[in-house]
């Protein structure tokens, strides 16, 4: 009997322990998660301003020289 | 020897038992404490302990994104980080306290003042929602009761090109207006909850236990196209820029399913930097003001006269002499048109035409026509503020009403009912309800006219972007066109002004094979002109134009002769 409850004293320490230890872990891992996240937000930012279709459209227009092609001079391919 | 040896240990006894007792004593009143501790008064000493150790902390929620229907972010939650402090434990001296105003580009005196006046909290905000760089100076300075919390700021990368539809949200991430107000409770998610342990200085140690997990809000994906809204803004700033107009609205519906594809207002804002704007400006025009829309309502019009069974489209209608005395008013034509059937009647917006058929039928048919058009009912849409727009009680129309209903006094609407009427047009007499969201599968309308009055009306309207029509403007290379212009008087106090129009186009595109409603308005161009197919008719063009090729839709109006068709 008297062994029982220490062994199961010692587990309830341990246990709590290592749920210590794990949670640890885990917001560890969230810390990582919400940094790469940070960055996700950041990168796509940049991204979407990259791509913006006013930047788009002037690099094309000024840069390349591109031009909407007029209608006349558009084919059009019926399946 | 012996007897001394028993008194000696009488006494030895008598002292020994005294000892004992001492002993059993304190075991007996340690226990007691023991039992007092540990039993009695164990959970208030619990709490007490806990009290100052053991917070319950919360963990922000991420805000869900905003996206366009292909993915393309409009709203963005990124972290940032808010400084705050405790004034009980901070020890920060007075060099270490000007370089951190100097980092945060606040001033000295103003972190003075806040711990003094705060000397009894334990949080105060020094500066909400810093840079990363920022963050991570605060954190390298290491004085003890700083501390760093983590935020979400809200980001819109579109700025001014989405700002009146997606709204924002205020300071503490919550939707003040828009889109992001609309669905506040999908985009929020829900905050968790978890135990930490504090040293005695106040700072957090490792380990804790999760007590709540946190669920993130959810993103929510729009029916809007960001490279059609792009196009639509830029058209429509261009137009109210060039005419000095005091405002503008546009909105561009796929007529297929109700989405919203486009939806832009001017003059814009930009969201992320709100700073002296006025909630004026927040106002998404297109959904919040209505106003009278003029001619744009005469297909409505025609809709009701075929319906009745009283005009089909080769009726001859007699305009002459190109006036309309009714009680006193008269209506009045551009020029006299003469004797004319329906379709030359909407290319040439004939005033007394219109108001000819609509004195022909019956004031509740009438109404009831109009009704079907989705004037003076919510649009299905919910978007906040949106205005319902009214439509006069049939019953206490003087004959002057019904005539001036006709083309489009006496009743108000915002532009998307009126795109939203257009759509019934273009998809063959179902009004479908309208959507922000993208959808999944095709939302359910009803049928409110037969698709042969529909068509009727739409061959009729093409006329009005060929030549001799009031929109040749407005016409879209190698596509067909169903549009009417509006040249509308504003209301003001006491009658309408003089000289302040509202230039109006409503259109649908392509017109044999309806994809696209358009409706364009330009509120009080300044200058010569003001006629709603030369102001606001060229960003129906321009956008349409842009939007076939956008959306990869076949023309339905190539040249025959030409080979430009390479069939397979």
């Amino acid at each position: 009997m008297l062994l029982a409850v220490m062994a199961s004293a010692i587990s309830v320490v341990y246990t709590k322990h290592q749920s210590r230890v794990e949670f640890v872990a885990l917001q560890k891992l969230e810390q990582h998660r919400d940094d790469l996240d940070e960055e996700w937000g950041r990168l796509l930012l940049e991204q979407s301003t990259w791509a913006s279709p006013g930047r788009v459209e002037h690099q094309a227009k000024i840069k390349l020289d591109m031009i909407i092609p007029m209608a006349r001079s558009t084919v059009v391919l019926n399946p | 020897m012996s007897r001394k040896t028993r008194a000696n240990s009488q006494v030895g006894v008598w002292r020994l038992n005294l000892l004992r007792l001492m002993f059993i004593t304190i075991v007996l009143s340690l226990g007691w404490r023991l039992a007092d501790i540990q039993v009695f008064n164990a959970d208030f000493l619990r709490n007490q302990g806990d009290a100052r150790h053991i917070r319950n902390v919360e963990v922000i929620a991420h805000r869900g994104m905003i996206l366009d229907r292909h993915g393309e972010p409009l709203a963005i939650s990124t972290p940032v980080h808010s400084v705050w402090l405790n004034p009980q434990v901070f020890d920060g001296d007075s060099t270490e306290i000007t370089i951190l105003a100097k980092t945060l580009g606040i001033r000295t005196k103003s972190i003075n003042k806040k711990i003094k006046n705060n000397k009894k909290r334990e949080f105060v905000y020094l500066k909400r929602r810093v840079t990363p760089e920022v963050a991570n100076k605060v954190d390298n300075l290491n004085i003890t009761g700083l501390a760093l919390q983590r935020e979400y700021k809200r980001y819109y990368p579109m700025g001014e090109v989405t700002s009146h539809l997606v709204g924002f949200t205020n300071i503490d991430d919550m939707g003040q207006e828009g889109l992001e107000l609309m669905h506040d409770d999908v985009l929020t998610g829900l905050p968790g909850l978890k135990k930490m342990v504090r040293d005695s200085r106040g700072n957090y140690v490792e380990g804790g236990e999760q007590l709540k997990p946190t669920k993130d809000g959810q993103n929510i994906q729009l029916s809007i196209d960001l490279r059609l809204q792009y196009l639509t803004y830029q058209s429509l700033k261009e137009a109210v820029t060039h005419y000095r107009a005091k405002s503008g609205s546009a909105v561009v519906l796929d007529t297929r399913t109700g989405e919203v594809l486009a939806m832009v207002n001017q003059p814009s804002f930009n969201p992320n930097n709100r700073r002296g704007l006025k909630s004026s400006d927040y106002r998404n025009r297109a959904v919040t003001d209505l106003f009278e829309p003029g001619s744009t309502v005469k297909p409505f019009t025609m809709a009701s006269g075929l319906q009745s069974g009283k005009f089909v489209p080769s009726s001859i209608i007699d305009t002459r002499p190109g006036t309309l005395k009714i009680s006193g008013h008269t209506i009045k034509d551009f020029r006299d048109y003469g004797q004319i059937d329906m379709a030359t009647l909407i290319q040439k917006s004939s005033n007394v035409g219109a108001s000819k058929i609509a004195l022909a039928l019956k004031p509740e048919d009438l109404w009831h026509d109009f009704a079907a058009f989705g004037m003076a009912e919510p649009t299905g849409g919910y978007f906040p503020g949106e205005a319902t727009g009214s439509l006069p009680d049939p019953q206490k129309w003087r004959e002057l009403d019904r005539a001036t209903l006709s083309y489009g006094y006496g009743l108000a609407l915002s532009a998307l009912q009126l795109a939203r009427g257009y759509m019934v047009l273009a998809n063959g007499g179902i009004l479908q309800p309208i959507s922000f969201i993208k959808l999944t599968e095709k939302s359910v309308g009803r049928r409110v006219y037969s698709s042969n009055v529909m068509n009727q009306v739409v061959i009729m309207m093409e006329g009005v972007v060929e030549e001799g029509g009031t929109a040749k403007l407005a016409a879209v290379e190698n596509y067909h066109v169903a549009g009417k212009t509006g040249t509308v008087k504003k209301a003001s106090r006491g009658g309408y002004a003089e000289k302040q129009y509202l230039s109006l186009f409503a259109g649908i595109i392509p017109s044999s094979k309806p994809r696209l409603a358009m409706v364009v308005m330009i509120d009080d161009p300044k200058g010569e002109e003001y006629y709603g197919g030369l102001v606001a008719g060229p960003v129906f063009s321009k956008v349409m134009t842009g939007a076939m090729r956008l959306l990869n839709i076949p023309p339905d109006d190539l040249p025959v002769n030409e080979l430009q068709v390479a069939e397979k």
